[in-house]
């Protein structure tokens, strides 16, 4: 799984690698560092963002070792929704009820409609909208673009997808 | 020097340009040791015909040749009696009979003529049926011309990547629609106002639904499905919405996200649909250009840009295939 965790370190030589090294001892892929020297908190402390991809038993272990060294971590959370795709509708996008095409992709529980902006012209000209949807992999974008498209023909919306970076 | 008769069958904007161009080519071509002789040139109204080359300068000036046809015979009968190595078919198209360039091709290729074509009715409608015919009698039926106008395409997959696999092309494959989405996108004009426009710039016709409804493009994955992936493929097998449903604020909202929306065709899928193009990728050319992705796996990806349609384009795709033929039977007597 991927997990972003927010850590605070002591703004002492060396703490970085120590906060490095609960992740290294329990074989977490490191995805990405950022170190905010430029935006301490008010008790000193520099903000560090990790995101590691690991195994799901081994973040009490981490958390406790980090404890342990004297680094709090301030939060700790699943990046589920790690894909996004792009979708444009048109057509009587709000008319044929939005929340009910939101909802038909946020309830599947893998994907969700993170960005909507619509745009209406006038009460009978077909109105336009921009989605961005993210979903927990790859297939799963897939997947919802197909729910996406039976319900653009069931509500007669056109569904502009994205060109596929990739034949398949 | 070889020489080569030619009948032309078909004398409007793309027939005018065969003629244009054979002419102006003439001391390149017989450079390449081939003197190709126009021997007939055959529209709805009659046949012109002279053995010893028609008088380019003389017809080009008519649009029809009803004030200069040397004899009434028409159509097929006018391919089975003249006596040509070679026939340029550029009748108007029909996608879903595909005649009258149907029965011109099938006159021409069983009495052993090859075919150079930019007509894509025939081919929609009875590609296998017009292939195994010019294979049965022993002579080459090509048609570059018939997809993405000028644009490289058939011939850049079946010689230059020949070897490498093709998992699928996609592409802009109709210059007036690519010409209206761009208009709408640059001007936040609504369709009905960009379509005007390219009518009276006379980019779009003035019924414009065969490009529109995305029916010319369907026509082309048609084509390219069976000739380059033998699909075996007909007309009603893609799934195609055409561009009219697109409005400038569609066009506005996927702009500022990084993306242009465009009529892509794509093959094996058999779609032709609007699309989220991002705006960096080099198929999202614009204005009236043509474009096509050709993703293979051992060249990757290789993408081709070029004019879609014009008079002089085309009979620059038709050239090349005539030419072609008779390279490819230099090679086979070598060997």
């Amino acid at each position: 799984m991927r997990l972003s965790m927010d850590l605070e370190l002591q703004d002492i030589p060396g703490q970085l690698l120590l906060a490095l090294q609960p992740f290294s001892d329990n074989k977490a892929n490191i995805i990405s560092v950022v170190h905010h020297r430029d935006r301490k908190t008010p008790r000193g402390m520099i903000p560090v963002r990790f995101v590691v991809e690991m195994d799901r038993s081994k973040i009490e272990i981490v958390n406790s070792k980090l404890k342990e060294s004297g680094i709090s971590v301030v939060r700790a959370g699943e990046d589920r929704l790690i894909e996004a795709v792009s979708v444009v509708l048109v057509g009587h996008v709000l008319h044929s009820d939005l929340g009910d095409t939101v909802n038909r992709i946020d309830s599947t529980g893998f994907a969700e409609v993170m960005d909507v902006s619509l745009i209406m012209t006038g009460v009978d000209e077909p109105s336009s909208a921009y989605l961005k949807i993210r979903a927990t992999g790859k297939a799963e974008i897939q997947k919802a673009l197909a729910i996406l498209r039976e319900v653009g023909a069931e509500k007669k919306l056109l569904v502009i997808e994205p060109i596929e970076a990739e034949a398949v | 020097m070889r020489d080569i008769k030619v009948s032309l069958v078909g004398y409007g904007i793309v027939g005018h340009g065969v003629v244009d161009v054979l002419n102006r080519k003439k001391k390149m071509l017989r450079d390449m040791g081939l003197n190709l002789k126009l021997i007939s040139v055959t529209d709805h109204t009659g046949t012109v015909m002279a053995e010893d080359g028609v008088d380019a300068e003389k017809i080009l000036g008519e649009r029809t040749l009803a004030n200069l046809a040397t004899t009434s015979m028409k159509g097929k009968e006018a391919i089975s009696a003249i006596d040509s190595d070679l026939v340029v078919e550029v009748t108007p198209t029909n996608i879903v009979h595909g005649q009258p360039g149907l029965g011109h091709m099938e006159a021409a290729l069983s009495s052993g003529k090859h075919v150079v074509t930019s007509n894509k009715g025939p081919l929609v409608v009875s590609y296998s049926r017009l292939k195994k015919l010019a294979e049965d009698n022993g002579v080459m039926m090509k048609f570059e011309a018939t997809v993405g106008g000028t644009m490289p395409l058939i011939s850049l997959v079946e010689r230059t990547l020949v070897g490498n696999e093709i998992f699928g092309i996609r592409g802009i494959f109709n210059g007036t629609c690519n010409y209206i989405l761009t208009r709408m996108t640059e001007e936040g004009i609504p369709y009905t106002h960009a379509l005007s426009e390219a009518q009276d710039l006379g980019i779009a016709e003035a019924d414009p639904s065969y490009d529109v409804e995305g029916v010319d493009t369907a026509g082309k994955v048609v084509i390219l499905a069976n000739s380059l992936f033998n699909m075996n493929i007909k007309y009603s097998d893609v799934d195609v919405t055409g561009i009219t449903g697109v409005t400038p604020e569609a066009l506005a909202l996927a702009k500022k996200r990084g993306y242009a929306i465009k009529l892509i065709g794509d093959v094996p899928a058999l779609t032709v649909r609007p699309t989220l193009v991002p705006l960096g990728s080099p198929i999202a050319v614009a204005g009236t250009l043509n474009s096509a992705a050709i993703y293979t796996d051992l060249s990757g990806t290789i993408t081709v840009t070029g004019l879609g349609a014009g008079s002089i384009e085309t009979a620059s795709a038709i050239l090349t295939d005539i030419v072609s033929i008779y390279r490819t039977k230099r090679i086979d007597a070598i060997f």
